[in-house]
């Protein structure tokens, strides 16, 4: 699943390679880290919000790298949700002694009490300036399987979800300026960026790091109940390879291996969705496959019938047919402005009359989709859906 | 389908294309003295919220720069100084497609505050039951404008929800807006400049009285769409003063307000057993009363889902007063239709209906008495909509019939 650009992508890192002074703010002079600061092994904090991510003791600052703990693995997803092209480094941690994670087909695994994931947000460098970041296509860039490298990219913060007694907590680290030390964020914050693509183009990024209430709305999938869940750790987007530090392996394989899953089919006979990573010029069953794949870990958390979007009557899940309820000529009812003018959520064949293309390619806040979670549009995106809607037979 | 709302529509594009080089916007509330540091106190607040707390928000303006949520706690209060006095202003909003969104919390009440100039939704409500909305005021300061967020009040998917003596202003949409919720009274309100002003929508057992709806689209909807989760029925609008809905449709288009005429009263859209009554309703110059089903609502029919009923069933409307409207209906049919039938100063009759009626339940060619269409102390106009408006005749002495009174809603607080 790595390298999938390996052009671009090398482009990038040379672009990346101007790691001089002026790439930190004049503040934080070198890198200077407070050893005491960081937990040297993993905790779970059975409560409260630890005032910063260096109390878990899951990742740690060692000289110029972002270190995972012993027993701390890394994943990916096979097609991810985009988040303003930040990259981002997942972990999942068991304490010792744990039952492992209880496999389910379709939703989030069943994971113990006391189970730590982290999720680091993060942009290569682009030097010139410390605010100047690269648009990058290649998930894993700057990450070896145990560590990133602190001097090629800039780290804009880290969510925790901890699985304590009462249910999952989601708690969001802000990093700070020195790029050695965080801050708790719970009320969220704005990360003011300049993002540049491999052809020297920038954009302005307005990177909105959430606040708590904010990691709910995506992350409370079942209304129901009200419990904020993890998203990406299911069979169908962990169902792939990963370049681990010891070499390449599939994920399940790996996790019940490594004692953090229990349960379920071999790979080879698990859910598994496409794997995508911004690749275009896709046709027929590559292009249905990644285009469900996208809008499965883009919308479904929302848009199913227990999720915050279960409002609209717009269902995205892999098990729902593409039909009425999928959008297929099915009018809006409470899209506002993001009906972009357009009449129906998708007009087969006719990716610029369907609102679902509108509301990917706008970044006002009450027309976007999704809601939260960036301020750009993935263009990637937005070009694999219209590819796919612009190929379907038929109209309204 | 050239409908009746599509006549609406035609002349709607054309507003837009007018909206396009001149958007009608008035001044929006100077910030320059407002506070912008409350806000960081206002989100703690939210966050630390716990069954039972209190947020009291003190009197002031207050710039809040993205989107305020609470979400998954029960009993919590957040009460302003006064909807003039504590003021909410997202001008600067940077992030959230609402002013406060909450979800899954049960009794819940908010008072005595204004949301002002959201970018999206002012107040949504979602997934609680027992909730009040009281003295609230959501406005958008600019007046009336394709640019201000969709909804001002909008609980959805609730249960037990009190909406009194607030205020809507400028919605892009509805001003106050129930969506698939059960059990609601919306009472005692002011609804003014917004597409819709007051709009009940797939919901149960709702009671719209003592409001006044006016200078919107249209006053007051009672609604059903298909491809939600639930449809919805049974609704009271009575006692509420609707008068001069003639604000241009500044909807966005795709929306389903977005095809309501200006000039619309009271508009009941594929909804069963509404009874309307005891209302003062006038001067609203498409019709003060229009009954209609999906049919002329002006969708494509092939994103539908086969088990919807678009058919409006069990209306009554009894006891209103009415004066003027119907004299200049939105659009070119529908002006046509007037100037055919009425003459050139004559005005489209009180209760304007589409003529659609669910053939599969007819009985020797009528419909049974209990899903008719009934109206005393109105003329009715069917526009014959299954003609292809082809014959539309007045049909008063068809409609002269009742329904028995449905019962009051009744709150659990």
């Amino acid at each position: 699943m790595k390298h999938t650009l390996p052009l671009l992508a090398a482009a990038l890192v040379l672009a990346a390679c101007g790691n001089d002074a002026a790439d930190r703010p004049a503040s934080a002079p070198a890198a200077v880290v407070d050893p005491a600061a960081w937990e040297t092994a993993t905790v779970f904090h059975a409560s409260g919000n630890p005032a910063r991510l260096e109390d878990w003791g899951q990742l740690r600052v060692e000289g110029d790298r972002l270190v995972l703990a012993e027993g701390v693995v890394p994943y990916g997803l096979n097609t991810a949700l985009f988040s303003d092209y930040a990259l981002k480094l997942r972990t999942v941690w068991l304490p010792q002694g744990a039952e492992p994670a209880a496999w389910h087909d379709t939703d989030t695994f069943d994971f113990p009490v006391g189970t730590v994931i982290t999720k680091t947000f993060y942009y290569p460098r682009a030097g010139g300036g410390f605010e100047r970041v690269a648009l990058e296509m290649d998930p894993d860039a700057h990450f070896d399987g145990r560590a990133l490298d602190l001097s090629a990219v800039r780290v804009i913060e880290t969510r925790v979800l901890v699985r304590r007694d009462e249910g999952w907590a989601a708690i969001p680290y802000a990093w700070n300026e020195d790029q050695r030390s965080t801050r708790l964020a719970r009320t969220g914050a704005f990360v003011d960026l300049t993002l540049i693509d491999a052809g020297g183009r920038t954009q302005v990024l307005n990177y909105q790091i959430p606040d708590v209430n904010q990691c709910a709305q995506c992350h409370v999938t079942n209304a129901g109940d009200g419990q904020v869940r993890p998203i990406g750790p299911r069979a169908r987007h962990l169902n792939g390879g990963y370049t681990y530090a010891h070499g390449e392996q599939n994920q399940l394989a790996y996790w019940r291996e490594a004692g953090l899953l229990n349960g379920g089919p071999e790979a080879g006979g698990a859910p598994r969705s496409a794997v995508w990573h911004g690749e275009l010029e896709l046709s027929g069953m590559a292009l249905e496959a990644a285009a469900r794949a996208y809008i499965d870990i883009n919308c479904a958390h929302c848009h199913s019938r227990t999720g915050h979007a279960r409002t609209s009557g717009l269902y995205l899940e892999p098990s729902d047919p593409v039909g009425p309820a999928f959008g297929v000529c099915k009018p809006p009812i409470a899209a506002g402005r993001g009906t972009g003018n357009r009449l129906y959520s998708i007009v087969p064949g006719d990716s610029h009359a369907s609102i679902f293309t509108f509301r990917m390619e706008t970044d006002r806040p009450d027309a976007m989709m999704p809601e939260l979670g960036r301020s750009l549009a993935h263009a990637e995106g937005v070009a694999l859906v219209a590819r796919w809607i612009d190929a379907m037979a038929g109209g309204c | 389908m050239t409908a009746m709302w599509r006549a609406g529509l035609a002349a709607f594009s054309a507003i837009i294309l007018l909206q396009a080089c001149g958007q009608q916007t008035g001044d929006t509330r100077d910030l320059s003295q407002a506070d912008r540091e409350y806000q960081h106190v206002l989100m703690e607040a939210l966050l630390d919220a716990a069954p039972g707390s209190v947020i009291e928000i003190p009197a002031g303006v207050f710039v809040i720069e993205r989107g305020l949520s609470l979400a998954n706690v029960d009993g919590v209060t957040i009460r302003g100084a006064g909807m003039d006095e504590t003021i909410l202003s997202f001008q600067e909003q940077r992030a959230g497609a609402e002013g406060l969104l909450v979800t899954g919390a049960n009794n819940f009440t908010i008072e005595d505050l204004a949301i002002e100039d959201t970018i999206g939704d002012a107040l949504k409500i979602t997934g609680s039951e027992n909730v009040i909305i009281r003295r609230v005021r959501t406005e958008w300061t600019r007046g009336a404008s394709t640019d201000n967020g969709a909804y001002g009040i909008y609980p959805v998917l609730t249960r037990n929800v009190l909406i009194e003596e607030s205020v809507a202003i400028g919605a892009s949409d509805a001003g106050i807006y129930v969506g698939q919720s059960d059990n609601i009274v919306v009472r005692n309100n002011r609804a003014e400049y917004n597409v819709a002003g007051i709009e009940i929508e797939n919901s149960m057992d709702a009671d719209v009285y003592g409001n006044v709806a006016t200078n919107n689209t249209g006053g007051i909807l009672v609604f059903n769409m298909p491809n939600l989760p639930r449809p919805g029925h049974g609704t009271r609008v009575f006692d509420n003063d609707v008068h001069e809905n003639n604000t241009r449709n500044f909807g966005h288009a795709g929306t389903p307000v977005a095809n309501v005429p200006a000039g619309t009263g009271i508009l009941v859209n594929s909804n069963d057993d509404v009874e309307i009554f005891n209302n003062r309703v006038g001067r609203n110059r498409t019709a003060n009363v229009i009954i209609s089903s999906l049919h002329s609502a002006g969708f494509s029919e092939l994103g539908v889902e086969s088990d919807f009923d678009p058919y409006p069933e069990r209306i009554h409307i009894h006891g209103n007063t009415f004066e003027g409207g119907g004299n200049n209906p939105d659009g070119i049919d529908l002006q046509a239709l007037r100037i055919a039938l009425f003459g050139p100063t004559g005005r489209i009759p009180d209760v304007l209906w589409d003529g659609y009626v669910d053939e599969a339940k007819m009985v020797d060619g009528v419909l049974p008495d209990d899903l008719r269409l009934c109206v005393s102390g109105a003329e009715v106009l069917n526009a014959d909509g299954p003609g292809g408006y082809g014959n539309p005749r007045i049909a008063t002495a068809e409609h002269a019939c009742s329904h028995p009174p449905r019962a009051a809603v009744e709150l659990p607080f």
